[in-house]
């Protein structure tokens, strides 16, 4: 394994104090965030800001004030010369159902600019990339959901893009195609050599696909680190036991029996079932002895014992308090902290 | 991590994924499952403008659609041409001095079809790209909204152009085969192009600015062919009473306000036609002069709408 020496973009995407105000809406309000190639998740809820901070990114909406660059070009002067190196795939429907996806593709691959011969090659190349095969020359109209995000997909890499704005590329999708596209797109970097910036409103799957993770609530930047500070800064364990005659709450039973040899435990949040989960931080070894043994003297089957990572989902517990003294700041930006809980739980849900 | 690093390689000329073609000095081969870049030219925002005009004009007349696309618009070319066919073909049979019908006057007579052909094809060029929200990846790409609606304009009016100018050439090879006087043929063939390019502009941009406010095809279709029936409608009636009531003076200015009639007006005051208007009352020279002024506003205005509707379209 070579590791590049000459590192061309450091940053892929830089903004300053990047802000964007509506008459009645602060959709960004002074976001510095610098963004390296690799795969990066923009976090936040419906009404963060993230498709106001593509639209700027791609030149296409001046910013209020503050500055962006994108592959070290500015965004206000250079909007044209960027959006010929980027692709950009929409949240929305945008495919016409009367053509094929072949057809479809190279007219948009010679809009980005490529010349004939070149469009139908690599609109072949891509497509198959995406997985569409035999049934990219049928009609679009008669796709699945997953296919017309593979072929909206394909259209924003055909030109091979140095960077793509994916936008909610997995809504829609059910288990087994959100996992397909997130695949996708981690392959977009790994195989293509293509630097993605993919938005979502769910953390859990940002967590597995990227490499950095950038947080923005109500405009603001909540959060921008590495996934690996994320989650590995603390392991927690989480402990299940069955109940026995003896203890006819063992979850209870092991939680008194921790506390009483000095661990903190706390339940494995609001969902159903989560009660009979026991979390707990790991110090070290002696941690996970300590449980064997507290579980062995009481008597308790061991369901399970693993480790688990630490949720991105916490930033937001980090940052409620300040969302909820947002909300009381300013009335309107009920969004924040209407959307925040929105966010926790379906993360949580998706942690599976 | 490596991988994070792999467009950087780009420059070095290392970059994963490309074929795996082993040679000296390079082992970057670390994710190959045959992903190759592209590094050919990228040619840019006029070559998407004109590559965005040429389907769009291919797509006017159902080219690279479906069959069922291809029938109307070729109906109506055919039907637009077979009158032009028959009269050429009895002209050089019965040896006539001149055509029955000038150039300038065809496609006065043929105004139906030709509403008929931009109700359809204004319509299918741009409210399909708004009701499939197609337009935002246009415009994530280096082309920009006077890009786009140039080639959409310059597109929709090359065809209604093709559609007007082509019975004006059967008209004139059929002339020529007859051999009617030469530079009559060529002086009258020359003003009927003019007026029909003009023509081809004030359709396309009335029909395209109707169109371009829904994103429902029928809607525009219906809306198209309201406008320019319901205004010829309007003149030719008003022109007709102001006719009747001898107050001639005003049946010109009338003329002003349906689309037809403005071109009408235009090539009766400089190309050299016999006006439709009832009584033949044309516009005066200085009276066309108006005539041509309203009819480039009319034009530009189009055009400017056309902007105007497209900046806001984002993504």
């Amino acid at each position: 394994m070579v590791r590049a020496t000459s590192v061309v973009h450091v940053t892929v995407i830089a903004t300053e104090s990047l802000s964007k105000r509506f008459p009645r809406v602060t959709a960004l309000d002074r976001l510095s965030v610098d963004v390296g190639p690799g795969v990066t998740g923009l976090v936040g809820a419906n009404g963060a800001g993230k498709s106001t901070l593509i639209k700027i990114l791609l030149g296409l909406s001046p910013a209020t004030e503050g500055r962006a660059e994108v592959l070290g070009l500015d965004v206000a002067a250079k909007g044209g010369a960027i959006r010929e190196r980027v692709g950009y795939m929409p949240e929305h429907d945008c495919l016409p159902p009367d053509v094929s996806a072949t057809e479809f593709v190279v007219h948009m691959a010679r809009m980005s600019g490529l010349p004939p011969t070149a469009a139908r090659e690599r609109t072949a190349d891509t497509l198959r990339h995406v997985g569409l095969y035999e049934e990219r020359y049928r009609p679009i109209g008669g796709y699945s959901t997953g296919m017309k995000q593979r072929v909206k997909l394909a259209q924003a890499l055909v030109h091979d893009p140095q960077l793509v704005f994916l936008d909610e590329p997995t809504n829609g999708l059910d288990p087994v195609g959100r996992d397909e596209m997130l695949g996708l797109i981690r392959r977009i970097h790994t195989d293509f050599g293509i630097s993605v910036l993919v938005t979502s409103h769910l953390l859990g799957e940002l967590e597995r696909t990227c490499d950095h993770v950038v947080v923005i609530d109500g405009g603001k930047l909540l959060r921008s680190s590495s996934t690996t500070d994320f989650t590995q800064t603390t392991t927690t364990l989480a402990v299940e036991v069955t109940d026995t005659d003896g203890h006819p709450d063992g979850t209870r039973a092991l939680r008194d029996a921790l506390h009483a040899r000095g661990v903190e435990t706390h339940t494995g949040g609001g969902l159903p079932g989560a009660g009979h989960i026991l979390l707990l931080t790991a110090e070290g070894e002696e941690t996970y002895d300590l449980v064997r043994d507290t579980v062995a003297d009481l008597g308790l089957g061991l369901v399970r014992m693993e480790q688990r990572r630490h949720h991105i989902a916490e930033v937001f517990k980090d940052g409620d308090q300040q969302a909820a003294t947002q909300t009381t700041q300013h009335g309107q930006a009920g969004r924040d902290g209407q959307d925040g809980p929105d966010v926790r739980k379906e993360a949580v849900g998706n942690d599976g | 991590m490596t991988v994070e690093h792999s467009r950087a390689q780009t420059a070095t000329g290392a970059r994963a994924g490309e074929p795996p073609l082993p040679r000296a000095g390079e082992q970057t081969r670390i994710h190959n499952i045959g992903y190759r870049s592209y590094d050919g030219p990228r040619l840019g925002r006029a070559y998407a403008r004109r590559s965005l005009y040429a389907q769009s004009l291919r797509g006017a007349y159902g080219l690279g659609r479906s069959a069922k696309s291809k029938v109307l618009p070729m109906i109506l070319f055919v039907v637009m041409c077979l009158p032009a066919a028959i009269m050429v073909a009895v002209a050089v049979a019965t040896k006539m001095d001149d055509l029955p019908v000038d150039y300038t006057r065809y496609a006065i007579v043929m105004q139906a079809v030709i509403g008929l052909y931009v109700a359809a094809q204004a319509p299918q060029s741009v409210s399909r790209d708004l009701r499939f929200k197609t337009v935002p990846l246009y415009f994530s790409r280096p082309i920009e909204t006077v890009d786009y609606v140039r080639a959409k304009y310059a597109a929709l009016a090359s065809a209604l152009f093709i559609l007007t100018a082509a019975p004006l050439l059967v008209l004139y090879v059929g002339a020529l085969l007859a051999k009617l006087d030469f530079m009559d043929q060529t002086k009258g063939f020359a003003q009927g192009l003019v007026s029909v390019a003009l023509l081809s502009l004030l359709f396309a941009g009335i029909g395209l600015v109707i169109s371009a406010v829904t994103p429902r095809r029928g809607f525009g279709v219906a809306a198209v062919i309201a406008a320019l029936t319901i205004t010829y409608g309007a003149v030719s009636t008003l022109q007709a009473i102001a006719f009747d009531q001898t107050s001639t003076g005003a049946v010109p200015w009338i003329g002003l306000f349906s689309p037809i009639t403005l071109i009408d007006g235009v090539q009766t005051a400089f190309l050299g036609a016999s006006s439709a208007f009832p009584g033949g009352i044309g516009p005066s020279d200085g009276q066309g002069v108006v005539f041509v002024l309203v009819t480039l506003g009319a034009i530009a205005g189009c055009y400017g709408l056309l902007m105007r509707r497209y900046r806001k379209v984002g993504l």
